[in-house]
């Protein structure tokens, strides 16, 4: 009887390792999805992947893909586990002739995949997350990290604080609360922090929240009672975020001078402290809501995700990151060919080449979703680093500020000392940006 | 020498200073404790009755509260939505008890434990594909509002919904030991826990009892899950919580229910008063994640058998 | 009639000493070994190799760690991941501030570190047991990640706080970082997989691997017998602990190609203890089944759906797969307890009178 079941279950294994052999042979322009709509980080999950899913559809439905060629989506759900997600990537990035871009949206698979898609040629498209120093496009020709890095973001957050204190002089003799996630994710402003603390005459107590739980948040709230800053700065995520929020408003904190990084000002975020959230502050580097002309075409479509998420931060973010590969894809095939596949090399180098005017944003109805863009190939975040600054007034996010820049006069070299670093430690000789 | 300071002495001149820092710090472990112990209760009610170790009790807070305020979101009344919650959860523990533990009766307690896994892994995907993987605020009116109390030295913060969570766990087990010192069926508990065998052999049907030790437990689970729901707004991350009843559970035995009200408030208030004297000051901070786990472990040396534990645990 | 013992006579004692004393198994064993090295990197695509091979082969380490510990000397330990992490990390800070220390030897002394930090948080099981102490090991698993997140040392003082893989070569083949060859990665792998099995084996046959039975067994009884409990619990810890160092120092170096916290937090040590059990406990083998279905079977479900053309949403079929694994971890307890291990046990037990059963 045993035996028989034995049989069994190597006749079904056998059929399913013959499966694996048959390849679909679709032409298109193929984006493996690596999405993470279940788990414990989930509630930011959905709303990207939908985001950045549906875009591309839009693009198939209402242009008919970029000059003729249509893009494949596939998803593969990792749920925000490094090992499944560099499963999940090398599973897809042969598929239907190969990758066009990948981006993650989680920091240790953006940390895993660094190498391995520099090897393959696939470039990375991390935007405003994972490697910080990937900026430097000397040394890691594959990655990209525009709008706007980690560190680009602590600069801009604090000259928004200057701004509103009254210039960056009355930054002097303040001091500040950084709540951070204690992971290195957390952890990658500190650095700046101390150079700007330095540089303005501001101190700053650092308060890690631990990461297992992400809830643990009693006494850093007791302790910020305490201290009273002027103001705090956020970097978390997942749950941490609504945790922080909510114990902010039960202090009475005033929400206005309680500022969150990109990845911790999302609707879910502030939804369960309900009220209480009003008036928290977040940065962000696209707009909100669905008062975009690109929405107007979604109505009605079939075949996207439903509307749920529709106009929430990170549902735009999605979007916005998908806008950047079609229109890389549309560079690409006006230099190596219109209509035709182009390959991961061939995109990595319409990225480094990707000039995003006002103009151009205009013309894709994006106005107000996505940044002016410019990337070179020394500087892969972009040649012109900001944010904007959103308030959540207990039912949508509203854009406060204009671009704010970012102190690039800082960052850069930071960004070059780190990536320094790492090509000495990796044995990678720089690239020559001059030509 | 002054690195001694710091430590021995330091933290303890701040205590004195700022009093009422010291209070709200106690108050505030305390509060979290009584959260812990909401979630450290599920797991000494079935490790009572049966002995089992399960692993699940975290998703069951997660799957109780996701039924819960779905229900509640789909337009059904607090208090039904409740009830039908609780009819779930009976529903799972009936499940529980015909699929998974009659078949494995007499086994190795590990490989129980590694079943509960398997009921942990089922309802983690079976709760999302119900109700989906967003957040979901809890809106039951739960009293929250900062209290701004003025002592003797200073005035201290208090949270109402803090205070509620503590009469909650003190009515839940109020309730628990009424239920198990003065009815039939909590004596038929009792006699289960202490004894299987010898409990079946006076004529007590053990597949009912332990039923009803699981619904128990599910109800305790809603508990727990309404009050954390309330906190965070209801998330899969919400499962995470019972990393932070186990330590509660070795500290105050694992089957004692007033141990794990203990427990939990021993394992607040010390990780509150060592994050902030020591953790933050000395160490860098984050420190609460692993320091509940090492004073357990310490504790474990003199006491192996917790606080209020009964079994006596042989010595080696 | 296919697998038999009957008829094999041993003439001297290291015959009957043997590793495996039935040819079938000596050769089936040897054939294996030969096709995984010279087979595998031949025929199997990159997919199969780095995305599947690589990690089931070194998550096999960790559970054949775990096995020890568990399986072997009765010890129940929720710290695996910890132990993997501290001897990925410590793999990195050896490998790069002695640069000119060969990649094989500085797994293995992560490997000792991980055992030395292993006899310390070992010190509990002298007075605690079962539960309590799988509950004092978690005390190891989150103590240690905050310690390696919290101390920049161990990242050399890196800005990102993940470092990446240092490039590292045997006989001048790149084995780690992201660069290196498939095969040459794969066969790195391989050569600790063989070796350390081999080694387990031994060990659980050999004197301190009886004593670690006695203990799981009944612990006064081996007292009583003269097997001191310190040293033997102590060298469970430790000899797991240095398998699961070598394990979280190749999925560092040789899988994820990063050094990053997450990748040995709590779910690890779960994953692990899965292995153990769904594989075996107290079996060589059953660490290696164990390995390969855990961490098979989500992908398996996972991809299932985009093989048979059925096109379902991503979430959906994760849910799925969580359901099914569930259900499937618990079917398997209920029809045999002992893991996939004993299953093949009896499997040899049936073909030994196929096709003729009594």
């Amino acid at each position: 009887m045993l035996t028989k079941k034995l049989v069994m279950a190597g006749v079904a294994a056998a059929i399913a390792a013959g499966a694996i052999g048959v390849v679909q042979a679709e032409e298109g322009q193929f984006i493996p999805a690596l999405t993470y709509r279940t788990g414990p980080y989930a509630p930011g999950g959905i709303p990207t992947a939908n985001g950045y899913t549906d875009y591309f559809h839009l693009i198939n439905q209402r242009d008919g893909g970029v000059n003729g060629v249509k893009f494949i989506v596939e998803e593969c759900e990792y749920g925000y586990k490094t090992d499944r997600g560099v499963e999940c990537y090398d599973r897809l990035k042969d598929k239907h002739g190969g990758a066009t871009a990948v981006s993650p949206y989680s920091t240790g698979t953006t940390y895993a995949l660094i190498d391995k898609a520099t090897a393959d040629k696939v470039p990375i498209l991390s935007m405003g997350y994972g490697r910080t120093s990937a900026a430097d496009g000397r040394v890691f020709p594959y990655v990209f990290n525009f709008p706007a890095t980690y560190w680009s973001q602590a600069t801009a957050v604090m000259q928004y604080i200057a701004n509103e204190m009254g210039g960056l002089e009355a930054l002097k003799g303040q001091r500040f609360a950084f709540i951070y996630l204690d992971h290195p994710y957390g952890k990658e402003p500190i650095p700046t922090f101390d150079i700007l603390a330095e540089k303005f005459g501001f101190t700053y107590d650092k308060y890690p929240v631990p990461f297992a739980t992400g809830t643990e948040q009693k006494s850093v709230w007791l302790q910020i009672r305490r201290t009273k800053p002027a103001y705090i700065i956020m970097w978390g995520w997942g749950v941490m975020n609504a945790t922080a929020v909510k114990e902010a408003a039960n202090i009475k904190f005033d929400m206005s001078k309680f500022i969150g990084n990109w990845w911790s000002a999302s609707e879910q975020d502030v939804l369960p402290a309900g009220d209480g959230a009003i008036g928290y502050k977040g940065a962000t580097f696209n707009g909100s809501g669905t008062d975009y002309k690109v929405f107007e075409d979604m109505k009605g479509m079939s075949g996207l995700s439903d509307d749920g998420d529709r106009g929430t931060v990170l549902y735009n973010r999605g979007m916005v990151n998908a806008a950047y590969i079609v229109e890389a894809v549309r560079l690409a095939q006006e230099k190596y060919g219109e209509g035709k596949r182009v390959t991961g090399e061939q995109v990595r180098w319409a990225f480094e080449n990707l000039d995003l005017t006002a103009e151009d944003i205009e013309g894709l109805g994006l106005t107000g979703l996505m940044p002016v863009t410019k990337v070179t190939c020394l500087n892969h975040e972009g040649t012109n680093p900001a944010i904007l600054i959103q308030q959540w007034n207990g039912k949508a996010w509203e854009i406060i500020t204009d671009w704010i820049p970012a102190m690039t006069d800082v960052v850069r070299p930071l960004i070059e000392q780190d990536a320094a670093q790492y090509a000495k430690e990796n044995n990678i000789t720089p690239r020559d940006c001059s030509a | 020498m002054e690195i001694l300071y710091l430590i021995l002495i330091d933290p303890f001149v701040q205590m004195v200073d700022e009093p009422s820092f010291l209070v709200e710090v106690l108050i505030g472990g305390l509060t979290s404790g009584v959260m812990y112990s909401l979630v450290a209760l599920g797991f000494v009610l079935i490790f009572k009755a049966s002995g089992i170790f399960n692993f699940a009790q975290g998703i069951f807070v997660l799957f109780a509260a996701l039924n819960f305020v779905g229900l509640m979101d789909l337009g059904v009344h607090p208090i039904l939505a409740f009830v039908i919650t609780i009819g779930i959860m009976t529903a799972l523990a009936f499940a529980v008890d015909r699929l998974v533990l009659r078949p494995l009766v007499n086994q190795d307690p590990i490989i129980l434990f590694m079943a509960t896994i398997g009921i942990a892994f089922f309802l983690e995907g079976f709760g999302e594909t119900l109700w989906g993987g967003d957040v979901r605020p809890v809106r039951v009116g739960i009293p929250d509002a900062a209290l701004f109390w003025e002592l003797g030295f200073g005035e201290i913060l208090v949270q109402s919904a803090d205070l509620f969570a503590g009469v909650i766990a003190a009515f839940l087990v109020t309730v628990l030991a009424l239920f198990f010192h003065f009815t039939p069926v909590g004596r038929a508990l009792r006699a289960v826990a202490d004894d299987h065998q010898a409990a079946l052999s006076v004529g007590i049907p053990l597949n009912n009892i332990w039923v009803i030790v699981w619904a128990v437990a599910g109800f305790v689970a809603l508990a727990a899950g309404i009050m954390w729901g309330a906190k965070l707004g209801v998330q899969f991350a919400l499962s995470t919580i019972a990393l932070k009843a186990l330590p509660v559970l070795i500290l105050g035995g694992f089957t004692s229910i007033p141990g794990a009200i203990v427990g939990g408030l021993i394992v607040g208030a010390g990780e509150k008063l060592f994050e902030n004297f020591w953790g933050v000051p000395l160490l860098g901070g984050a420190t609460e994640d692993w320091f509940a786990y090492i004073v357990a472990m310490i504790f474990l040396f003199f006491r192996p058998q917790g606080l209020f534990g009964e079994k006596i645990i042989e010595r080696v | 009639m296919l697998y038999r013992e009957a008829g094999q006579f041993k003439t001297s004692y290291s015959a009957d000493q043997a590793m495996l004393t039935i040819p079938l198994d000596r050769w089936f064993v040897f054939a294996l070994t030969a096709f995984a090295v010279i087979g595998v990197p031949l025929f199997a695509s990159e997919y199969l190799m780095v995305s599947i091979l690589v990690p089931v082969l070194i998550l096999s380490i960790a559970a054949l760690g775990l096995n020890i510990l568990t399986g072997y000397c009765g010890q129940l330990s929720l710290g695996t991941g910890a132990f993997m992490a501290a001897g990925a990390y410590l793999a990195y800070k050896i490998a790069t501030n002695i640069t000119w220390l060969p990649i094989w030897v500085v797994i293995p002394l992560a490997g000792l570190c991980a055992a030395a930090i292993g006899i310390a948080f070992g010190l509990p099981s002298l007075r605690i047991k079962g539960f309590y102490l799988a509950v004092a090991t978690l005390a190891a698993q989150f103590f240690l990640l905050w310690l390696f997140v919290k101390v920049p040392w161990f990242v050399n003082d890196s800005i990102s706080g993940v470092p990446p893989a240092p490039p590292r070569s045997v006989f001048g083949f790149q084995v780690t970082g992201a660069a290196a060859g498939n095969e040459a990665k794969y066969l790195f792998v391989l050569a600790f997989v063989i070796a350390l099995a081999w080694i387990a084996r031994n060990l659980a046959r050999s004197r301190i691997g009886r004593s670690w039975m006695a203990i799981r067994d009944m612990d006064i009884a081996a007292e009583l017998v003269g097997i001191r409990p310190l040293p033997t619990k102590l060298s469970a810890f430790a000899i797991s602990s240095f398998y699961c160092g070598v394990a979280g120092a190749l999925w560092a170096l040789c899988y994820i190609n990063s050094v990053e916290p997450t990748a040995f937090d709590i779910n690890r040590s779960f994953q692990v203890l899965f292995m153990v059990i769904v594989g075996g406990l107290g079996s060589v083998l059953g660490s290696f089944l164990g390995a390969a279905f855990i961490f098979l079977l989500p992908i398996l479900l996972n991809s299932a759906p985009g093989w048979i053309g059925y096109s379902v949403a991503s979430d959906t079929i994760t849910h799925i797969e969580f359901m099914l694994f569930g259900v499937l971890i618990i079917f398997f307890l209920i029809v045999e307890p002992h893991g996939l291990a004993r299953l093949w046990q009896i499997a040899k037990e049936k073909l030994r009178l196929w096709p003729f059963p009594y």
